[in-house]
Order: C-alpha cells, then structure tokens, then sequence
C-alpha cells in the first residue's frame, strides 16, 4: 500500500524530490507542516513568515519543554489530542534557555514517533564542533541565522512530496505506537518503505530495523514502560551557556551553501538564489 | 512631479542611504520580500516587535550593570539575544555593537560594557527613529494613493 506512488528513483527521502524547485506544487494536496522551535519572538515571526512564504503550515514555539509538550513526547502530556499530529519538519534554534537545540533534538531522534522526521538546526554561531555534534545526532542539516529565503527553499528537499500527499506515517503521532514496545519495529529506511501493518508486530523486541550507530540503547529496553524522555541528565547548560562566541570565524559559505550541504547533498543545487 | 512620486522617490533615497551607512543590511532586504498581500504589514510588525524586544534588552543589560557584583555572563546573555534580533531584521549597527559588547562581557571589562551600552542605545535610538520616519514616509506614500517603492 505504501508503494502506491512511490517512483522508482526516490528511495532516500533527503533526495531532492523532482519537484525541488516547484515550491507550490499544483498536486500537492497537503501543505508540508513545520514546527519551528526559537525562544526569540522575533526569530520566530521571521521563521514563521518565510516558511508561510514557501507554502508551509507553520507552528511555533518558543521552548524545547513546549516542542517536546505539542509532539505529545512529554509523559503526563500524552493524550488524545495528539492523535494523528503529522509534523513533516522540526526546525529549531541551538541556543535557548532551558532546553537546548541540541537535546531536543536528541529527544526527537530517541522518540519512537518523531524520529524520522527531520530535524534542522539553527545558530547565529558557526561552530564547527556544534554543527558536528548535531549532524551526528541525526539533524538533516544545519543553517546559520539570520536566515534567509534560501535557506528555507532548501529545507523543502528534506519534506518529500511523495511523503506528504501519500499521507506518510513518520512524523505522525499514532496513540497505538506509543504503548508498549513497538520502537523495534521501525524501520531505519524511508517512510515510503513501512507499511502500515509494522505497527501490529509491536510486541517483538527482536530487531527488524536495520542497526544504525547512533540508536540510543536504552530506546529497546523496558517494554512496558513507556519512555522518559525527561529523565535523561542533560549535560548542564547554563541559560544561554551556548551563547559564548568561540570563533569569530568568517562565514565561509554563501547563501546557497550550508555546512552540511555539501556532505549530504550529492545534487547540485538548482535554486538561483539571489540573496 | 506630483507629490506621491516626491514622496516615494524621496523613500527610495531614504532607504538607499540606510543601506549606504549600514544602518541596515541585506537581511532588511530579505524581510522586505516577505511582505505581500496576505501580510502587508510584516515588515512594521517585526520592526515594531524589535523596538519592544530592543528597549527591553537595554534595561535588562543596564539593571545588570548596574549590580554591585556584575554577572558578565548574564550581560552576555542579553547582549547575545540583542545580537540575534538585530541581526534578524538586519539592523547592522545594532548588531555590530552587540559584538563589540560580548567582547567586552568575555574580558569582564566593566567600563568597556557601560561604554558600549552608551553607544549601543545611541546607535538604537537614531535607528529607531530612522524606521519612525520610514513609516511615516510609507503612509504618506499610502494616504495620497501611492504604492510603496520595491528595493532590489
């Protein structure tokens, strides 16, 4: 069933879709749903207005505890409401009080129903230990601030269309998912691969996803509790402790360019930009 | 030349001028793109918001300076937070005392951040009344049935 539209090139939802460029595509039924995550209120106007610019459905929030809160990934939020919440793009600011960019990200990626949905971060800093660290917690890419309409351009290549108008299921938020132990049964591949009927084999805890580095081992243990994922001891951070300028290093990169663009994208970019 | 044309070419050199003197960079120029039908006003709406966030930064840095024991680390924080706003609307003055500032917080040079703050509210004071003039150019523009200039 999830084959159904699936073109044989696209196997790797990073890939740029066919339709890349075409940022309203005139068959796409349903707008790409992004979360934007700033504790600016400025930084979250700007975000919020290029996204709606791109034909994006836009929510924003100021805090990780309340990204964490709208994905329902926090234990005593988990209700109802929730149900069926698709979120084809988490885009978040690094530095924020409280929680940081980097260990929402973290929660997203150890959570059994957002993790496959891509994750952007955003910082004023060019540094490259932080970019590092979030490419290896699993973000898609990472854009230095101020940012600009193409960066956000860019951030379509990582919401699939095919995803979005075959109704895809990573990045929703299914009730059943979250009881028990069903985390072995999601695939590491693309979305396009699951099928629906993954979500009944939840009760194994034998691995059928294929093994990547960075999966959180605690992810697979504990069956029937479900996971805290307010308990993990962040590493401390003061309010901005990610606000100290290590490097007033000069952006080596143009407004095409981001400093994981050119590890992850193998395609030329075709958007002329003019920023 | 009718007064609407007076009116916008004089905006256009306005605008102009502020890019010449930095006062504002690109970035304006992105959020000035952002603008169109459905959000016509998005442009004053984030300014405005940014005046708000700016007037409230500069309290909070002076109050921290202002302690007997001065945290420079909070300083620093504000002073980083002001550099993200203005760096977002591309307020470029702004932001580069906001560099200079943290510069300051990272030495913990009390005299080198006071005097900074001095001039950072300096350089936010003649921007802000900068964009106040802007705006009243724009509604001129707008009361005598004139379309606000594009900027490439």
């Amino acid at each position: 069933m999830m084959n159904m539209g699936r073109n044989g090139v696209v196997s790797n939802r990073r890939w740029k879709s066919e339709s890349g460029i075409d940022l309203c595509p005139s068959d796409s039924v349903v707008e790409a749903h992004v979360l934007a995550v700033d504790d600016s209120l400025i930084d979250r106007k700007v975000i919020e207005r290029l996204l709606k610019t791109t034909s994006c459905k836009v929510t924003a929030v100021d805090s990780g505890m309340r990204a964490l809160q709208y994905l329902g990934l926090v234990d005593d939020q988990r209700s109802s409401v929730v149900d069926g919440l698709k979120v084809d793009l988490i885009i978040t600011d690094y530095c924020m009080p409280g929680m940081t960019g980097y260990e929402l990200l973290k929660k997203i990626k150890e959570s059994s129903t957002f993790k496959e949905t891509p994750v952007v971060i955003m910082s004023s800093e060019n540094v490259l230990t932080r970019i590092d660290r979030c490419l290896e917690e699993g973000a898609e890419d990472f854009i230095l601030k101020p940012v600009k309409l193409s960066d956000v351009k860019r951030l379509k290549n990582y919401i699939s269309k095919d995803d979005r108008s075959n109704g895809r299921e990573s990045g929703v938020n299914k009730r059943k998912e979250r009881d028990g132990c069903d985390l072995s049964s999601e695939s590491q591949s693309p979305p396009l691969s699951r099928s629906p009927s993954s979500e009944s084999s939840s009760s194994s805890l034998s691995s059928s996803s294929q093994s990547l580095p960075f999966i959180s081992p605690s992810t697979s243990l504990s069956p029937s509790e479900p996971l805290d994922l307010l308990s993990t001891p962040s590493s401390p951070s003061g309010p901005l402790d990610c606000a100290t300028p290590s490097s007033p290093s000069p952006e080596p990169y143009g407004p095409l360019d981001s400093p994981t663009r050119r590890l992850k994208m193998t395609v030329p970019d075709q958007l002329g930009s003019t920023s | 030349m009718d007064i609407v044309q007076l009116r916008q070419r004089h905006y256009i050199d306005f605008m102009k001028s502020m890019h010449i003197e930095n006062y504002l960079d690109d970035q304006f120029t992105q959020l000035q793109k952002l603008a169109d039908e459905s959000s016509p006003d998005f442009v004053y709406e984030v300014v405005t918001l940014f005046f708000q966030d700016s007037e409230k930064l500069i309290d909070n840095l002076s109050k921290a300076l202002e302690q007997p024991v001065v945290d420079f680390s909070q300083v620093a924080n504000h002073a980083h937070q002001f550099k993200g706003s203005s760096s977002s609307i591309g307020a470029h003055r702004v932001k580069n005392q906001c560099v200079k500032f943290r510069a300051y917080c990272e030495e913990n040079n009390l005299e080198g951040c006071l005097n900074c703050l001095q001039e950072l509210q300096q350089e936010y004071i003649v921007l802000k009344s900068k964009f106040e003039y802007l705006f009243e150019l724009e509604q001129e523009i707008l009361k005598n049935g004139g379309t606000i200039p594009t900027m490439d």
